[in-house]
Formats: structure tokens, C-alpha cells, sequence
């Protein structure tokens, strides 16, 4: 390899840092044993491709470019989330059900739900005063069922949140670990996915004291196990593949290989989990409540309990039952078309073609 | 990891920049001096055994004995068929695999397996794998995917400009242009450079590749072998290739060392192992190239025996064509062919006048390979 | 004499999300009986797309003009029954990654025999025999005729495959990087197999491989494909060693002859990538990684000129060259 041929090369790239070895190994490339009457200029992989608009912006620093790369993730799965009706619809609702939840305090006045300051009259059936009736205080429904909503959603978002945390910690242990601690978390698990689930939480409430943190921990601690299944099934594929016995050669830890690559493979899997798991967080809440173990707060599970304990069915009141039956069928379908939307979009085999 | 052992680690690394590479490639590339034993092995193994416990009990013996030494700017490759154990003996060289017996040694020091030391050792030593697009983090920019072995050894100073140097080594350029780009907007050979770039990165000593080209286009694939030839003239780089290729192996290596059950049966220059092979496997698969410099091509019928049932005597000897042909019987080794084990080939190159007749070393004459074979021990030591 | 395959200006288009990505651009092959032809080319270049076409298993929807004679039937126009008998008696395929093609429920006697009980009318019992005949052609013992695929070594299933090939006596075969997985030793085993086969029964031969040492150690002649068009096509040895196109001498000079002091730690590659079929360049596709290339190229229509007797390379400096 000529000197004379660096000099030449790195005078066509004057904006590159001199690098003469780098250079060399350019002219290294050419196939020599084709030598056509003009040295051959190797316009090579390093124009062919990488294009792609993307990576001509001039990024100053690390965190620019993974910054960038978040946007674009982000602008790409909205890009195919946006095109899924189904999934667009259950966004809507969750929207609409969040501001109305949110922006209660506005429009509602929350004293209402007290039986001493209860606007009307003993089971009224609907009117304009009152879209939903009344109970057999005389509280409206509607109030009732928005403000319901505020536990019923912190109860089911939260105790979602927990379970599928320590279902993906658990499943993840399990697969990366291996051995008696993967032998003994998967048997844990088991244990768990095959005891009655509502059984189990009310044994746990019980012994507990109902409340709403109770209730949290108790549809947290009986709704991980199938997380933790699919979470170490999914580790496990992913820990087989090259790209984590490259970042072990390169002399990465635990840590690093769960957080830079297990977790973020595993997020999709884990996100539509969590998502579909909200809505059995909130049907688990209902049952709870509607059995009598709510806490103190109204929760949508609670306006049917005593809606039935008031003799609701006996009276006709179907007012009284449908609204919080039918918030709660709204929101678990909601969250379903979403976490099944979800995980159309980041399962890229369940795109169909 | 506390600080100051963050600090200290810069500290040696900026050492290690200080030192001219180019003056270490110097000595290490030239090939005449390659094989005269005066430079200390870089990297070495002695009587390496990796074994496995199959399903059903049985013990898979993948790496059965093996010496082996790389010396600074050589290039090595390590040939032999699928579960030969060649793949094996090279995760085991990278500390992936821990022996169950003999010793891994890097610059002298035999290689220890804490994680401190085992971090330590994996920046020296960097693995290129044979599939680009699985050895990328599909989610993962390429400026993520060649900075990622900067994070995990903290280097933290001008992590962009090593980037884009790595990838330019690597002959991605202009690196900036690439910085954003995901694996899958790039071809197989990009991709692989990608890889070969985030090895270099952390500007090792070593690179052992398992079949780098083996899943690249025909055209790209002298390219990249271009690429693993340079960077050895310009950093001073070592390498092992891991293939199944022999041609791969004439194309750049400087010394090939063929497997066959978990042990080198031939180990040599590559213009005699390959022109002259003495062992008759090496024989057969050099025999069955298209225009093999071998006129018989000699098709061993069967495959290789599964690592759990290693046959007594010389491990090949079921297959052995000489063997086979009478020609071991006339040499009266026949026998010892099918009930004597030979010993484990020896790393040393360069053997002192006096051991020229241990069979163990094999009297190779000036050729400087070294087989395990009894017919070859036998027909080499008689004149004639 | 008829020719078993003659294909004539085929040229086919995918459709894809992305548009219409022409995969192959016009391309004419004859085979005679007994002929070896070596299709070579990189991944991407069409050269599997044309082994599909010949047997319409091109995914639906996709555009395929031309025509296409398999022993005095134009493929193209026939019936779907008709095509279903083609299949494997006229013509059949050997795959890359026979692991995937074979069922692993099912003995491989049963599956070698399927064919011959479809086509040939056959009992099943005695359809069996038949492919335990076959077997021991291929080399596979005949105990194992009981075994089941995940039994077998990746060799041996590709000789059940190529088993599975010959059971109704085709007169083509087409041979899709049938041995690119295979170890060296194995590799040579089964292309021993082939050559043998194909002599005996005269068989005509298409071999798909990106290896031109392997095609041109097998094929009698060779052809070369980049972006969907023949680049060369000419006798074997003739091409392998002295090709006209630059494209195909980079080939050949990917895989260096073991021996040969001129490839002593001397790779040859050839920079850049293989073009993107959607974003062709013009004029010769070849043109930007052309190592002599002239401006002429880039503009020029470029179809294959002769060379020589029985050769022809599809490129303007095809007399300078070499």
C-alpha cells in the first residue's frame, strides 16, 4: 500500500479527521486483480446504503442520537398503531373515560356522595335531573359512577402495574439464572397460575383488612404468575441469540445484558401484557367489591354490591345495575382492543402478510 | 464499580493508546518471522478439555485435549467439519466456556474466571461472530451497537470519536453517516463491520472470529477477509478464525490447526498444511476442494462420530482411508492405529534438535507442521 | 432432440408493499438432457426466483412474462392438475435446509413414497419399497427407512431429499443451494451423488449456488446472474478461470483455489453491495462497483454479446476483458 495513494484519498475527504492507517485500508479494498487502466475509485458500502435521510444530520453528542432514536421508535409505532380501528376505538374511550374521570371536580360535586347531602329522592328511576336515577338514598348514579371510576381505575392501573413488575422481575430471574433459583420461581409460579385466583384474593383481603391498598396487593400478588411465564419464555429466546453472547464477549454483566438488551426486547411483550392485565385488575376489583370486601371508597365493583344488597333486582331498578356494569364493560374493552393492538403492532407475525 | 477503579482503568487505557501499534505489527506481521518461535504467545492453551453432559447422562467430550499458542500478529485458523469442537475450543479461548481441565493463558498469565478478571481479559480479546444480523440488537443504532462495549468498560472520554474511528476502521466511512442507521438498513457486509468495528472499539489485542463470512454474499466475503488482513498490518491485531473453509484459510491465515473430534490432528504453516497435508483428514478435505493442489480426491463416506462416543484408538480411525487402503498395515502401524490413542499434539513450534525424533512432535523435517498420526509418525521417522 | 427446458425472455415482478420490485429481467436458458447448467449469482439476484418460476411456486399475485417449456409444455400456460403432475414427475426441486421441507411426524420411507403413491398410482406398499430402493442410491441405509427426520444427520436428510427428487424420475432437476449447508466432506458426498445420478439417468441438471468453484466442479456449463439478468454464460471450466464479465471474474476470484500462490493471503473482494432491485442504476446494473468501468456505462443498454463459441458476457469491454 503507497504512501502516494493516501494522500491522494484523504485529500478527497479533507472534512474526515486525517486518519492515515484507515485510509490505507481503503485502498487496500480494491480488487486488485482486476486493475483496469485508472485506479478504480471504491465509492463502496460506504455510499450505497446508510442513506436512508437518516444519519446526515450533524449530532453533536451521544445523547442527541439516542434521543433521535426514541423519536423515531416512538413515530413508528404510532405510525401502524394509528392505522388499527379497533385499537384506535379503545383509545378514544380510555381517553374520553380519563378526562371525564380527571375533570370531575369541575362539573360534580363530590359532597353529593354523601347520604346526608343526597340531591334526590329514594330510587328514582332516570329524568333529565338525573340521567342515571337514583339510589336508595337518593344519590345520583351518574355521580356515583364518575367518581367511582377514580378507584376502580387507580385500583385496576396500579395493581396492574405491580403484578406484571413482578411478574417480568420473577420471569426474568427465572430464565437468566438458571439452576435451582429458575427451578424454584417456576414452581412458584406454577403454584400460583393453578390456585383460584378469586379465592386467594379474598383469603388475602380478608386476612388483610379490606381497604384499597389491600385489594392492590391482594389482584397484584394473584395476577403475576402468568406474566412471569411468558416474560421468561420470551427472556429465553431472547438470551439465545448472538447479540448477547456478543455483549458477553465484550465483557458485560447481568446488568447490562437485562437492562440494555433483555429489557427493552422484552417491553413490547411486557407493555401489552400490562395493558391486558388492567382489564382483569378491574373486573378482579369489581368481584372483590361486589363480595363485600371494598374499601370505604366507591369503586364501580361497590355501586353493585349495594345496589344488590339494596334490592335493586327485586324493585326493578335496573338503573342502579346497568351504568357501573356497563362502565365497567367499556373500560376493560377498551384496554383489551388496546393491548391487543399493541401487541399486533410490536409482534410483527401477528401483522398478518 | 466505584470510581476509582473507573479511574485506574482510564489510566491503563491511555497507556495502551500511547503505545505505537503500528511498531507491535511490525514485528508480529511478517510472515518469515511467524513461525521461528522467538515472540512469547500472546495467547495460549495446554491441554485444554471442555466437556458437556449430553442428555441421558452421557458425556460429550467437545474439546478433548488441546494445546495451541497465538503468537502477536498472527493469524490462526482453526479448521475442521461442524462439532468438531472447533467453535467450542474458541468460546473457551474467549473465557464463554470454562475448561474442565487445562489452562487458558493470556500474556503469560494463566486466565482466571472472576468476573473483575474476566472483564479485565474481554477487552483484549474480542469475539466477531459468524452471523452479523442475529450478533446486532435489532433495536440497537449502530453507534449504540459499536459504542455498547465502551459503556460496558466505562470509557466515557470521547466515546463519539472512538466511534466513528472504529467504524472507519472497519471501512465504514464516513462514520457519521452510519451512526443512526439500524442493522437491518444495512447489507450482510456492512452489518459485519458493524460487529468487526464494535470489537475494535475497545482497541483489543486479539480477535477470534467464527466463521466471519460464512453467511455473506460471495462478492463481499474477500472484502471482509481484506479487512481482517489489515487490521492486523496496521494495529498489530492477532486472530483466530474459526471456519469450516478452507479456502477462507489460504486466503489470509498464517497457520491452520485442523480439528477432528476435539482435538488438532494437524497443526502447521498453511502453505505446507494445505499443499502437503500429512494427516489423512486433513488430506481428505483438502483432497475434495475444487482444483485441490491433492490430485486422489478422497471422499470419506459417513460423517464425523457424535462428541459422546469418541472412538479408542487414533480417533479417526474408523474413517481412515490409509487405514483403510493397507497402506497403514504395511507401515506395521495398523494396529496401533486402532488401539493406541496418540498423544496430544504439543504447542511448541519450534522444537530443540533433540527432541526432532520424539514421535509425540512428530519428526516433521523442516516442514514445521505437526501431526497426530501414527502412519505419518511411522513413515516420516524411516528414511525414505 | 427436445429440449427439457427452455425458457425463454423470462422476465418476473414482485409485488410487494413497497411497489413493484423487478426480480428477474429477462432471461433465456435451453437444457438439453444430460446437461449441467450452474446458476450463480448473490443473494438478492434472482436466481432462486427463476428455479421457482420454472415450477410456478412464486408467491401469488407476482407478475411472471415470457415463456417457460418444460418438455414440450409451456408452464406457464397449464393447468393446475397438470402442474401438480409436473411437479414431481417432469421436474423437482432440492431445497437449502432440508430439515424444514421434511415432515417430523412422518418415517422417511412414507414421505420418499408419497410422490410415487400420488403419480404413479402405486400401493403404498409398494411405493415403499420403491424408496427404499431409492434410498440405497443415495447412499442411506435401508434401516433407515424407519427413522424419523430429527433421527438423521443434516447429510443424510439432504440425501432423503434428493431421494424425494428422483422418486418419480424427473427430467430436471433443480438444485437450490442443496449443498451450501453442508460441511465440506458431506458436501462432497452428495455432489458426488448428483454427478453420478444425473449421468446414469441422464437427467437434466440445474444447480443454484453462490459457490462458482463448487457449480463449475459439478456443471458443464455456468451462468451468472447480477440484478435479475444472465451476466455471462459460457463452459464451465473456460468461465470459472478466465471469466469475460468482471462481475462473474469477481466471483470466481471469492473462492480462492487452495494451492494457487497467487491467492496466498490475498483476498479478493469486490466493494459495495449488490443493488437494491427496486433502485436499479442505470444502464449496466453492474456499473458502480465495476472495477473498469467507463462512462459509456452508465448510459448504455448492455445485453449479452458473444465472446466466443458457446460463451457469451453481457458487458461493452467483453473482447478486452482479460
Amino acid at each position: 500500500m503507497s504512501g502516494d495513494g493516501t494522500s491522494e484519498r484523504s485529500g478527497r475527504r479533507s472534512e474526515e479527521r486525517a486518519q492515515p492507517p484507515a485510509e490505507q485500508a481503503r485502498s487496500g479494498a480494491q480488487p486488485t486483480s482486476m486493475s483496469g487502466e485508472e485506479p478504480a475509485t471504491v465509492n463502496g458500502d460506504a455510499n450505497t446504503t446508510g442513506g436512508n435521510g437518516s444519519g446526515t444530520a450533524k449530532l453533536r453528542s451521544a445523547r442527541s442520537i439516542v434521543w433521535a432514536r426514541r423519536r423515531a421508535a416512538l413515530a413508528g409505532f404510532w405510525r401502524l398503531y394509528r392505522v388499527q380501528g379497533a385499537g384506535m376505538a379503545g383509545l378514544g374511550i380510555l381517553v374520553a373515560i380519563t378526562l371525564i374521570t380527571l375533570l370531575a371536580p369541575l362539573y360534580s360535586d363530590e359532597s353529593e356522595l354523601r347520604a346526608s347531602n343526597a340531591p334526590g329522592g329514594r330510587m328514582e328511576s332516570p329524568s333529565t335531573e338525573f340521567w342515571f336515577g337514583t339510589d336508595q338514598v337518593g344519590r345520583s348514579i351518574l355521580t356515583m359512577v364518575i367518581w367511582g371510576a377514580r378507584v376502580s381505575l387507580q385500583v385496576g392501573l396500579v395493581a396492574a402495574l405491580l403484578a406484571v413488575t413482578l411478574g417480568t422481575l420473577i420471569g426474568m430471574a427465572a430464565a437468566h439464572f438458571g439452576g435451582w433459583i429458575s427451578w424454584l420461581l417456576m414452581r412458584l409460579t406454577d403454584w400460583f397460575i393453578v390456585l383460584p385466583n378469586l379465592v386467594l384474593a379474598i383469603a388475602l383481603v380478608i386476612a388483610l383488612g379490606p381497604s384499597k391498598v389491600t385489594i392492590i396487593v391482594a389482584i397484584a400478588l394473584t395476577s403475576w404468575a402468568s406474566t412471569a411465564r411468558v416474560v421468561r419464555a420470551q427472556t429465553m429466546a431472547i438470551e439465545g441469540r448472538p447479540y448477547l453472547e456478543r455483549a458477553q464477549a465484550l465483557g458485560a454483566g447481568h446488568w447490562h445484558q437485562m437492562t440494555r438488551h433483555v429489557l427493552p426486547n422484552l417491553m413490547p411483550l411486557v407493555l401489552a401484557s400490562a395493558t391486558l392485565q388492567v382489564s382483569s385488575a378491574i373486573l378482579a376489583e369489581a368481584s372483590l367489591s361486589f363480595l363485600g370486601l371494598g374499601g370505604p371508597e366507591m369503586s364501580w365493583g361497590t355501586i353493585l354490591e349495594r345496589a344488590f344488597s339494596a334490592g335493586a333486582i327485586s324493585v326493578g331498578a335496573w338503573w342502579y345495575m346497568l351504568p357501573p356494569g356497563l362502565a365497567i364493560l367499556l373500560v376493560v374493552l377498551a384496554f383489551t382492543l388496546c393491548g391487543r393492538a399493541m401487541e399486533v403492532v410490536l409482534n410483527p407475525r401477528l401483522r398478518g402478510n | 464499580m466505584s470510581g476509582d477503579a473507573t479511574n485506574e482503568r482510564s489510566g491503563r487505557q491511555s497507556e495502551e493508546r500511547a503505545q505505537p501499534p503500528a511498531e507491535q505489527a511490525r514485528n508480529g506481521a511478517r510472515p518469515e518471522n511467524m513461525n521461528d518461535g522467538t515472540a512469547a504467545p500472546m495467547l495460549s492453551a495446554r491441554d485444554l478439555a471442555v466437556q458437556f453432559t449430553a442428555p441421558g447422562g452421557r458425556v460429550a467430550r467437545a474439546v478433548d485435549g488441546v494445546n495451541l499458542d497465538l503468537r502477536p500478529g498472527e493469524i490462526l485458523a482453526l479448521a475442521g467439519e461442524s462439532g468438531c469442537g472447533k467453535t467450542t475450543l474458541a468460546r473457551t479461548l474467549l473465557g464463554l466456556e470454562r475448561p474442565t481441565a487445562g489452562t487458558v493463558s493470556y500474556g503469560g498469565s494463566a486466565l482466571r474466571y472472576s468476573t473483575k478478571a474476566l472483564k479485565r481479559y474481554r477487552r483484549a480479546v474480542q469475539l466477531v461472530l459468524q452471523d452479523p444480523t442475529g450478533a446486532l440488537n435489532p433495536r440497537h443504532t449502530v453507534y449504540d451497537a459499536v459504542a455498547e462495549g465502551l459503556r460496558i468498560h466505562r470509557v466515557h472520554d470521547n466515546e463519539r470519536d472512538r466511534v466513528a474511528d472504529a467504524l472507519s476502521r472497519a471501512g465504514l466511512r464516513p462514520p457519521e453517516k452510519f451512526f443512526l442507521t439500524y442493522p437491518h438498513e444495512l447489507s450482510g457486509g456492512q452489518r459485519q463491520r458493524v460487529v468487526i468495528a464494535g470489537a475494535l472499539v475497545l482497541e483489543p489485542q486479539i480477535i477470534i472470529a467464527d466463521e466471519p463470512v460464512a453467511s455473506l454474499d460471495a462478492s463481499v466475503r474477500g472484502e471482509i477477509l481484506a479487512l481482517i488482513m489489515r487490521l492486523r498490518d496496521e494495529l498489530g491485531l492477532a486472530a483466530i478464525v474459526v471456519t469450516h473453509d478452507l479456502g477462507l484459510a489460504w486466503n489470509i491465515a498464517d497457520r491452520i490447526a485442523v480439528m477432528y473430534l476435539g482435538r488438532i490432528v494437524e497443526e502447521g504453516p498453511v502453505d505446507r498444511v494445505l499443499t502437503e497435508p500429512r494427516h489423512p483428514y486433513t488430506r481428505a478435505l483438502v483432497s475434495v476442494l475444487p482444483n485441490s493442489p491433492v490430485p486422489e480426491p478422497v471422499v470419506l463416506s459417513g460423517e464425523p462420530p457424535d462428541a459422546t462416543e469418541v472412538p479408542g484408538g487414533c480417533r479417526f480411525h474408523p474413517r481412515c482411508q490409509v487405514l483403510a487402503s493397507g497402506l497403514a498395515e504395511q507401515a506395521g502401524v495398523a494396529d496401533a492405529c486402532r488401539r493406541t490413542d496418540l498423544p496430544v499434539l504439543s504447542a511448541e513450534t519450534r522444537r530443540p534438535p533433540d527432541t526432532a525424533g520424539d514421535p509425540g512432535q512428530s519428526a516433521a523435517g523442516d516442514t514445521g507442521s505437526r501431526v497426530a498420526c501414527h502412519y505419518a509418525h511411522a513413515t516420516t521417522a524411516s528414511p525414505a | 432432440m427436445t429440449p427439457v427446458l427452455e425458457i425463454d425472455d423470462l422476465r418476473i415482478t414482485y409485488r410487494g408493499s413497497r411497489g413493484e420490485i423487478p426480480a428477474v429481467r429477462g432471461i433465456s436458458l435451453r437444457l438439453e438432457p444430460g446437461d449441467t447448467l450452474g446458476l450463480a449469482g448473490e443473494s438478492g439476484c434472482g436466481k432462486s426466483t427463476v428455479a421457482g418460476a420454472v415450477l410456478r411456486l412464486l408467491p401469488v399475485g407476482t407478475d411472471v412474462t415470457g415463456r417457460i417449456v418444460l418438455d414440450g409444455e409451456d408452464v406457464l400456460a397449464m393447468s393446475f392438475g397438470r402442474l401438480r403432475a409436473v411437479r414431481w414427475a417432469g421436474a423437482s426441486i432440492v431445497f437449502q435446509g432440508a430439515m424444514h421441507s421434511l415432515n417430523p411426524v412422518q418415517r422417511i420411507a412414507r414421505q420418499i413414497a408419497e410422490p410415487i403413491v400420488l403419480h404413479e398410482g402405486l400401493s403404498a406398499d409398494a411405493a415403499e419399497k420403491r424408496a427404499v430402493e431409492l434410498m440405497s442410491q443415495v447412499g442411506l441405509p435401508a434401516w433407515r427407512a424407519r427413522s424419523y427426520p430429527h433421527q438423521l444427520s443434516g447429510g443424510q436428510r439432504q440425501r432423503v431429499m434428493i431421494a424425494m427428487a428422483l422418486a418419480c424420475s424427473p427430467k430436471l432437476i433443480i438444485a437450490d443451494e442443496a449443498t451450501t449447508a453442508l460441511d465440506v466432506m458431506i458436501q462432497a458426498q452428495v455432489l458426488t451423488l448428483i454427478k453420478k445420478l444425473v449421468a446414469e439417468r441422464n437427467i437434466a441438471l440445474i444447480m443454484i449456488s453462490h459457490d462458482l468453484s463448487v457449480l463449475a466442479d459439478t456443471c458443464a456449463r455456468l451462468a451468472v446472474m447480477y440484478a435479475g439478468k444472465l451476466v455471462e454464460q459460457g463452459p464451465s471450466n473456460e468461465v470459472f478461470a478466465d471469466a469475460r464479465h468482471p462481475y462473474a471474474r469477481a466471483l470466481s476470484a471469492a473462492f480462492p483455489t487452495v494451492g494457487d500462490p497467487a491467492e496466498r493471503r490475498n483476498p479478493h473482494g469486490l466493494a459495495g453491495d449488490p443493488p437494491d432491485p427496486s433502485a436499479l442504476p442505470t444502464g449496466c446494473s453492474f456499473h458502480p462497483r465495476c472495477p473498469v468501468a467507463m462512462n459509456e456505462c452508465a448510459t448504455a443498454t448492455v445485453e449479452l454479446r458473444r465472446a466466443r463459441e458457446d460463451w457469451q458476457a453481457a458487458c461493452l469491454r467483453v473482447e478486452e476483458v482479460a
